[in-house]
C-alpha cells in the first residue's frame, strides 16, 4: 500500500512516551533575525503529532534577549516551558546536554540535524550519541508505533523515499527539511510559557579560538578543463556546443513502437516499480 | 607474439616502389586485411577505392602519404593504438595512508567521489620524499570498474550479505577495525545526504576526532600542526571557517579535482581481524513504497510532465498513475488551469532533478528546459520533430501524446500482469 508522505498519521504511542526535543537558536537566512531553527521546530512538531507523548524541550546557551525571542517562538507551537541549561558563550554543550539526557531519562531524542549558527558541522547528536550509548538515526519522517522498548519509525531518503527502521529505545533522531512543516507559532502561549533556567557547569570551547571565521565567499565555479595532448581535441571540447542532438528521434513509428521504446528506456532506468 | 619490431628493407623498398610488380602484394599483406586502395579490376584497368587511402594521424585528421613508407603505420602490432598515456603509479612502502569512504551511489563512484579521491591525492602526495597511499574503503555489492583511475592505491572491499540495506554501526564498527589496524593520517569522507555524511560524523565520534564538516578548500599552510588548513562552510552556508585540517573530514562535492592523469595500484587489502560481529540496536525493514503524488517536484525521481499538447486530461491523470510518476506542467497548463500552480516546472516554477523526465506535448521553451537541465535522461512525446525538446530529449517519440500514452499505460500495464504472475507462480 503506497504510503502517503504529507499525511501527519496519529501514531500509536503508549500514554507516557518521554520526548526531549533539543532546540537551538535559529537565524533567518535572509534577514538574518534571529529566530526559531527550522529543523528544530520540525522535531518539535514531530513530538507534539506524537499521540500520548510527554515533551519537553531543552536549549542550552545564554538566557538574553534576543535569544528568548527564538525561544519562545518554540513556546508558541503549544508548549508550556523551555529548560534552559545556563552555558557561557562559545561554551562545549556536549557534556551539559549529555548529562540532563541521562538525568531527564527521555525514550526518545529529536534534534534538527544541523543547527543555523557557528559552526553548524550536525555532529552534535552523534557526540550525544556516543556519549549516552544510545543508537541515533538520521532523517526522521515519522514514528509510526512505540512499543516493548522498540520503535518503529519511517526514515526518509533522498528524492522522496522513505525506510522503515526499527530502533531499540532510548534512541536520539535527528529530523531535517523532508519532516512536516511546524506550525505557526502563536503569540499568546508564546507570550505565557516559561524559561526554567537550570544550572549547569560549561566547560569553553577552546578550539574555537584558533578558528578564523568571515562571511562565506562565493566558492569558484569549476572550469571545464579538457586534458588532452592533441590541440585539435581540446579545441573541439572548447567549441563543442553545450548541448546538440546525441538523442534518439523515432519519427514514422505507430504508438506501440514508440511506447516500446519509452518502456524499455524506464525499465533500464529502473523507475518503474 | 613478439612485440618486437623487426625491419625488412627489401619490403620496406618494394612499398615505396609504386612500379614494383610486388607492390600490391606486399601493401595488402601490410594492411592485415584492410581495405586495398588500388586492385587490378577484371578489364584489366586499374581501380582505385579513394577511402582506403591514407590513415588516421594523431590529431584524428586523416593524412594520405605518397612515399607509401606511412601506410606501414596501419599494420597491426606498429599501429598507433590510442595506448593509455596515463602514467602507472605503484607505491609498495607508503608513510602514510589516507583513508576514503566514498558513498557508491548506485554501486558506482560518484562525481562527489571522485573528487575527494582527488583530494585524498592531494593529501597523499604532498610531499614525494613520503608518499602517502589512498585506501578506498567500499562496502557491499559495486559496479565500479575503473578504481584505478580515480586515484586509488589499496581498496578494502568489505563484501557479504551482512552489508546490503541500512547499517550504519556495523559500517562504523569496520572502520574503527581498519583505523586500529591501519590507523590512516586522515579520514576523508562525502559530506552528502546519501550516507557519508551520517558515516562521516558518527566515525568522528566514535573516534573521538573533531571533524570539519562541509570543507570545500584544502591548502597547505606552513603555520598550521598538520601542514594543511582546510575552509568549511558554517552557520548553514553563512560563514567560511578556516581552521587546521583535522584528521577527519566531511568534504563537499567540488573540494578538489579528480585524478585525471595517472592510474594507480588499487591492490586489494583485507583486515587482519575480520569483521565485528555487533548486535544491532537499528533493524532495516526494507524500503516503503511512497505514492508519487505526495513527492515534492523538485525531488521526485521519476516525473510526467503535461503541456499545451495534452488534450485528454484524464488519459494523462491515469497514466501517471499507472507509470508511479510525479505529475509536471508547462506553465501553458498551468495557465490554463489544468494542473495547478505547484506542479509547474521550469524558471518560474521549480527546477527539477528528475532521473527520468518525459515530456508530453512541451514544445522545450527556454524557460521550461532551464528548470530541467539536471534532468538525467529526458523523454519528448510530441508531435513536432523540430521543436527544442525534441532536440533536448534523448529519447523522442512523435507522435500523438494520448496515443503514444494510451500504449505506453497499456505495456506498461501487461509488464505489470507479467510480473504478478510470475510472483504468483513463484
Ligand atoms: C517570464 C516568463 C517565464 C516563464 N516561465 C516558465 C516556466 O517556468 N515554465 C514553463 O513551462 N514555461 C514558462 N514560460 C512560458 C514558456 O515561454 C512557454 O510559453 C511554455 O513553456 C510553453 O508551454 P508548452 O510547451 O506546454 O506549450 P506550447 O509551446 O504550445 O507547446 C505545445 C507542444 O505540444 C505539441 N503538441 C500539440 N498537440 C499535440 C498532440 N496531440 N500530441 C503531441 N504533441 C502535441 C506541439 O507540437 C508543441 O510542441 C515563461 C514565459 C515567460 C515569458
Amino acid at each position: 500500500m503506497p504510503h502517503d508522505v504529507s499525511n501527519r498519521a496519529k501514531s500509536a504511542t503508549p500514554d507516557g512516551l518521554n520526548v526531549a526535543v533539543l532546540v537551538s537558536i535559529g537565524r533567518h537566512p535572509l534577514t538574518a533575525r534571529t529566530r526559531r531553527a527550522d529543523q528544530d521546530a520540525r522535531a518539535v512538531e514531530m513530538a507534539l503529532t506524537l499521540e500520548g507523548a510527554s515533551v519537553s524541550l531543552l536549549h542550552a546557551g545564554q538566557h538574553e534577549r534576543e535569544h528568548e525571542e527564538a525561544l519562545r517562538g518554540y513556546l508558541g507551537m503549544g508548549i508550556d516551558s523551555v529548560n534552559l541549561i545556563q552555558q557561557r558563550p562559545q561554551a562545549d554543550v556536549v557534556p551539559a546536554l549529555a548529562d540532563a539526557l541521562r538525568e531527564g531519562a527521555p525514550q526518545l531524542v529529536l534534534t534538527g540535524t544541523r543547527a543555523e549558527t557557528h559552526e553548524a558541522s550536525g555532529v552534535l547528536p552523534y557526540l550525544l550519541a556516543e556519549a549516552l550509548g544510545w543508537p541515533i538515526i538520521t532523517g526522521l519522517a515519522a514514528v509510526e508505533k512505540v512499543e516493548q522498548g522498540m520503535a518503529t519509525v519511517l526514515q526518509a531518503l533522498p528524492r522522496g523515499k522513505r525506510r522503515r527502521l526499527r530502533i531499540r529505545l532510548p534512541a536520539i533522531a535527528t529530523v531535517d527539511t523532508s519532516a512536516p512543516a511546524a506550525r505557526q507559532s502563536a503569540f499568546g502561549p508564546a507570550k505565557r510559557g516559561a524559561l526554567e533556567p537550570l544550572d549547569a557547569t560549561s566547560e569553553v570551547d577552546e578550539a574555537l579560538a584558533a578558528w578564523q571565521v568571515q562571511p562565506a565567499r562565493k566558492r569558484p565555479k569549476r572550469l571545464k578543463i579538457v586534458k588532452s595532448s592533441s590541440a585539435r581535441d581540446r579545441f573541439k571540447a572548447a567549441a563543442a556546443k553545450a548541448d546538440g542532438g546525441g538523442g534518439q528521434t523515432l519519427s514514422d513509428v505507430t504508438p506501440e513502437q514508440g511506447a516500446e521504446a519509452i518502456f524499455k528506456l524506464l525499465k533500464e532506468e529502473g523507475v518503474l516499480r | 607474439m613478439s612485440d618486437l619490431i623487426r625491419r625488412d628493407p627489401r619490403r620496406e623498398w618494394i612499398i615505396r616502389n609504386r612500379l614494383h610488380p610486388q607492390h600490391q602484394d606486399m601493401l595488402a599483406e601490410l594492411g592485415g586485411g584492410a581495405q586495398t586502395s588500388e586492385w587490378m579490376g577484371p578489364h584489366g584497368v586499374m581501380r582505385k577505392n579513394p577511402h582506403a587511402v591514407g590513415f588516421t594521424g594523431p590529431n584524428g585528421i586523416r593524412r594520405i602519404d605518397r612515399s607509401g613508407a606511412q601506410q606501414a603505420a596501419q599494420a597491426p602490432g606498429r599501429s598507433a593504438e590510442t595506448k593509455d598515456a596515463r602514467q602507472r603509479i605503484t607505491i609498495d612502502t607508503p608513510d602514510f595512508m589516507v583513508a576514503v569512504v566514498p558513498d557508491m551511489v548506485g554501486g558506482r563512484l560518484s562525481a562527489h567521489d571522485r573528487d575527494l579521491l582527488g583530494l585524498a591525492r592531494q593529501l597523499a602526495d604532498a610531499d614525494p620524499s613520503q608518499p602517502g597511499a589512498v585506501l578506498a574503503v567500499v562496502f557491499g555489492e559495486h559496479k565500479e570498474t575503473a578504481f584505478d583511475e580515480a586515484g586509488i592505491d589499496r581498496l578494502l572491499h568489505v563484501e557479504g550479505e551482512r552489508f546490503s540495506g541500512y547499517l550504519p554501526e556495523l559500517k562504523v564498527a569496520t572502520l574503527q577495525g581498519v583505523e586500529r589496524e591501519i590507523a590512516p593520517r586522515y579520514w576523508l569522507l562525502p559530506d552528502s545526504n546519501l550516507g557519508g555524511g551520517e558515516l562521516g560524523r558518527r566515525l568522528a565520534a566514535r573516534l573521538g576526532e573533531r571533524p570539519a564538516a562541509q570543507v570545500w578548500q584544502v591548502e597547505t599552510a606552513s603555520d598550521s600542526p598538520t601542514g594543511w588548513r582546510c575552509t568549511a562552510r558554517g552557520a548553514a552556508g553563512r560563514d567560511d571557517i578556516t581552521r587546521a585540517l583535522p584528521r577527519v573530514v566531511l568534504a563537499l562535492a567540488e573540494c578538489a579535482d579528480p585524478v585525471s592523469e595517472t592510474r594507480h595500484a588499487c591492490d586489494p587489502v583485507t583486515l587482519a581481524q575480520g569483521l565485528p560481529d555487533i548486535l544491532g540496536r537499528i533493524e532495516d525493514l526494507g524500503e516503503v513504497a511512497v505514492d508519487p503524488a505526495s513527492v515534492a517536484l523538485a525531488e521526485a525521481e521519476f516525473i510526467l510532465s503535461a503541456g499545451n499538447g495534452v488534450k485528454e486530461w484524464d488519459s494523462y491523470h491515469h497514466a501517471a498513475e499507472v507509470l508511479g510518476a510525479t505529475k509536471g506542467a508547462s506553465r501553458v497548463a498551468v495557465d490554463d488551469g489544468y494542473m495547478p500552480r505547484d506542479r509547474q516546472v521550469g524558471a518560474t516554477g521549480t527546477w527539477v532533478s528528475a532521473r527520468v523526465y518525459v515530456a508530453v506535448g512541451i514544445s522545450g521553451a527556454i524557460q521550461h528546459l532551464q528548470g530541467i537541465q539536471s534532468c538525467d535522461k529526458v523523454v519528448a512525446i510530441n508531435l513536432d520533430e523540430g521543436c527544442d525538446m525534441v532536440k533536448r530529449a534523448d529519447l523522442a517519440v512523435i507522435g500523438d501524446a494520448s496515443a503514444v500514452l494510451a500504449a505506453l499505460v497499456k505495456r506498461v500495464e501487461q509488464y505489470r500482469f507479467e510480473q504478478q504472475e510470475n510472483r504468483d507462480a513463484a
